[in-house]
Parts: structure tokens; C-alpha cells; sequence
């Protein structure tokens, strides 16, 4: 039955007049999909360049060291601390949908569970990216 | 003329008996190993970023000291083996996603395939297979613990 299915995908009861949309279209599971999608590739573009970059301890000290010398610059500084945001989101909007998966209860609160997932984002970066940017711009002791 | 789009919950039809149903391992596997890598991605970031002087205090001398311990050694990887193979899985949806011509989706599906494959040998191989102080590294750059040749 078409009906039936289109409101096994309905999550919110509301008296507006426009479409309630659907669990992704549109919504907060829209943009955490995509969000959830970009940042899943930037992550693994890291980590191919990230496997190359260790893989110069093989090679020599200086090797590596001159590699490493690249990430303490500020400009890189930045980048790291935007890859370290964007893996805070993917980690926690993952066990987001983890828990839509397989938490009897997950779809019904997957909208509360998208905005725990923003305001622990949020904390997570509020504590992560002074330290690293204070270290990036700083002289170390 | 109308189309009746199945409910999302309608199980699929199975292909065929005995036949392993690789994306429903496929679908597992991404959600196991991202509980896993939380725990090592986030010890990983700690230990390297967050602690001491953080990125200023990655050098040589610093990997040398985490991969004498097994620990690191093998908390490395199994990081690697996890997230290549969920990052490549990952990259396998996306690609089946938005390259609609054959002959284009095959290509991107192998250079996935070959890169992880490549990283990961290499990867393990450099973890297990370091020596910091190997005769292959150039005396002026030894560290002082080395023994002198
Ligand atoms: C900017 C952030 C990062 C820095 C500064 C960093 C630094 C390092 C360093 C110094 C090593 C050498 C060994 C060790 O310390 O354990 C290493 C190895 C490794 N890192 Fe990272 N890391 C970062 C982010 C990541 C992320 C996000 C991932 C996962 C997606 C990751 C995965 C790995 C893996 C798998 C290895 C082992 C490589 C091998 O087997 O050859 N790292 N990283
Ligand atoms: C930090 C822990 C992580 C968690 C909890 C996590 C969780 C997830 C989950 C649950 C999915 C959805 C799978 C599905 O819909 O079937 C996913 C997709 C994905 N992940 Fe991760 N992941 C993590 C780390 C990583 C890393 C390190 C990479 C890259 C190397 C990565 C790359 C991807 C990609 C490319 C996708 C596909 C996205 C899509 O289909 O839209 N993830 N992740």
C-alpha cells in the first residue's frame, strides 16, 4: 500500500499545512547524511596521504622529521584542526545512526539524537581546537 | 499509471539459497568497526594532538618511542586495517552512488580496491618491520640511544 508507506517514513505529527517530509528530505536526517558523506571522504583522503607520510620513518630520520616539519606549520595547523572537527562529526553522527539501526527506541528520537549529536560536536571542538591552535601558534616549551 | 514503492522495511527477496549476502556483512561491518575506531581514532588524536606539546612534539624520535611498545604497534594497526577497509567501503557507496557509466565506475572501484590494498601491506610492513636504530639510517641522524657501529 503506497500510503502505508509513505507514513512508515513520516517522523513528525504536526497541525502545519506544509509536507511533514520524511525522514531524510529536507531534514535534519538530510543534512546529516550529507554532512556524514563529506566529511567520510575528506577523512579518507587523509589517510591516504596520512599512511605515506608515516611510512618515512622507513626511510630515515630526516625523511620523516621533514614530512612532520610540513604539519606544524599554521597554515596546516588550520587543516588539522578542520580534519579533527570534521571526524568529531562523522565519529558521533555515526554512532548516531548506529543507534537509529539498533536501538528499538533510535528512530523515534533519531531528531533529539541529531541535536545531541550537534552539542557534543560543538563541546568536543570548543575543547579540542584551543589546545591544538595554542600549540600551532605557539612556541613549545 | 501509478508505481507502489515498496515499504523500507520490506525484506529482500533473497537471490538465491547458499549464496553469502556480502552487503548485508558489508552493512555490519561499517557499523562494528566505527564503535571500534571511535576508541582508537580518539586515543590516536589524544596521545599525538591533545597531550604534551602535541603536533610540535611529533618527530623521529617520538614514533620510535611509541612503536617500542607491541602496544602501539599493533593499536596502529588495527586502526589502519579498520579505517582503510571502512573508509574504502565507504568510497565503494559513493562511487556506486554517482558514477552512472560502467566503464568509470569500474576504474574508480579498482584504483579503491588497489589503494587499499597497497596502503595497508605497506602500512603493517612499516610497523613491524621498524628499526630505529637501523644501520640503513645515516649516522649523523642516529638516535643517541643507537649503539655506534
Ligand atoms: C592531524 C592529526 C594526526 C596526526 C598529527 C597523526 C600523527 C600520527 C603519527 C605521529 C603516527 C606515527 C605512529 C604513532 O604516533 O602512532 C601516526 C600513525 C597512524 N595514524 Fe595518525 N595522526 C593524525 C590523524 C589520524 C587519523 C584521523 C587517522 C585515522 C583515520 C590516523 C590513522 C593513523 C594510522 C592508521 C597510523 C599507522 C600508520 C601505519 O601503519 O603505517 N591518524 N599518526
Ligand atoms: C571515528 C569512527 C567512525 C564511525 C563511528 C563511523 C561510522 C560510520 C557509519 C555508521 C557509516 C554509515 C554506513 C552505512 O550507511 O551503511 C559510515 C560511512 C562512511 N564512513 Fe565512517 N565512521 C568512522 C570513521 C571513518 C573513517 C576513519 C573514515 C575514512 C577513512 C570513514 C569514512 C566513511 C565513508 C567514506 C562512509 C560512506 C558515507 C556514505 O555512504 O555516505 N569513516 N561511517
Amino acid at each position: 500500500m503506497p500510503n502505508e508507506a509513505v507514513s512508515t517514513l513520516t517522523t513528525a505529527r504536526s497541525s502545519s499545512k506544509r509536507p511533514a517530509g520524511t525522514l531524510y528530505r529536507g531534514n535534519t536526517g538530510m543534512w546529516s547524511w550529507v554532512l556524514h558523506r563529506i566529511t567520510g571522504v575528506a577523512i579518507y583522503f587523509f589517510l591516504l596521504v596520512h599512511v605515506l607520510d608515516t611510512a618515512m620513518i622507513r626511510v630515515s630520520p630526516g625523511a620523516y622529521d621533514a614530512v612532520m616539519s610540513t604539519y606544524k606549520n599554521p597554515i596546516m595547523g588550520l587543516g588539522e584542526t578542520a580534519l579533527v572537527i570534521a571526524i568529531m562529526f562523522h565519529a558521533f553522527n555515526g554512532l548516531r545512526i548506529i543507534l537509529i539501526d539498533f536501538w528499538s527506541k533510535g528512530a523515534k528520537y533519531q531528531r533529539l539524537l541529531f541535536w545531541i549529536v550537534i552539542a557534543v560536536w560543538v563541546i568536543g571542538t570548543l575543547g579540542f581546537a584551543p589546545i591544538h591552535l595554542h600549540n600551532v601558534f605557539t612556541e613549545p616549551h | 499509471m501509478s508505481t507502489i514503492i515498496e515499504s523500507p522495511r520490506q525484506p529482500q527477496q533473497r537471490a538465491s539459497k547458499g549464496r553469502v549476502n556480502w552487503e548485508k556483512y558489508g552493512w555490519i561491518y561499517m557499523r562494528a568497526s566505527g564503535v571500534l575506531l571511535i576508541i582508537l581514532i580518539f586515543g590516536h588524536l589524544f596521545v599525538n594532538l591533545v597531550q604534551g606539546d602535541g603536533i610540535k612534539a611529533i618527530d623521529f624520535a617520538f614514533v620510535a618511542g611509541k612503536y617500542a611498545t607491541p602496544f602501539w604497534q599493533i593499536w596502529d594497526v588495527v586502526m589502519l586495517w579498520l579505517a582503510m577497509i571502512h573508509g574504502s567501503n565507504g568510497m565503494r557507496t559513493i562511487v556506486n552512488d554517482y558514477a552512472s557509466n560502467p566503464t568509470v565506475r569500474r576504474i574508480l572501484l579498482g584504483a579503491l580496491f588497489v589503494a587499499a590494498v597497497v596502503l595497508i601491506v605497506l602500512g603493517t610492513l612499516v610497523v613491524f618491520t621498524f628499526d630505529p636504530c637501523s644501520t640503513l639510517i645515516p649516522a649523523d641522524q642516529a638516535l643517541s640511544f643507537c649503539p655506534v657501529p
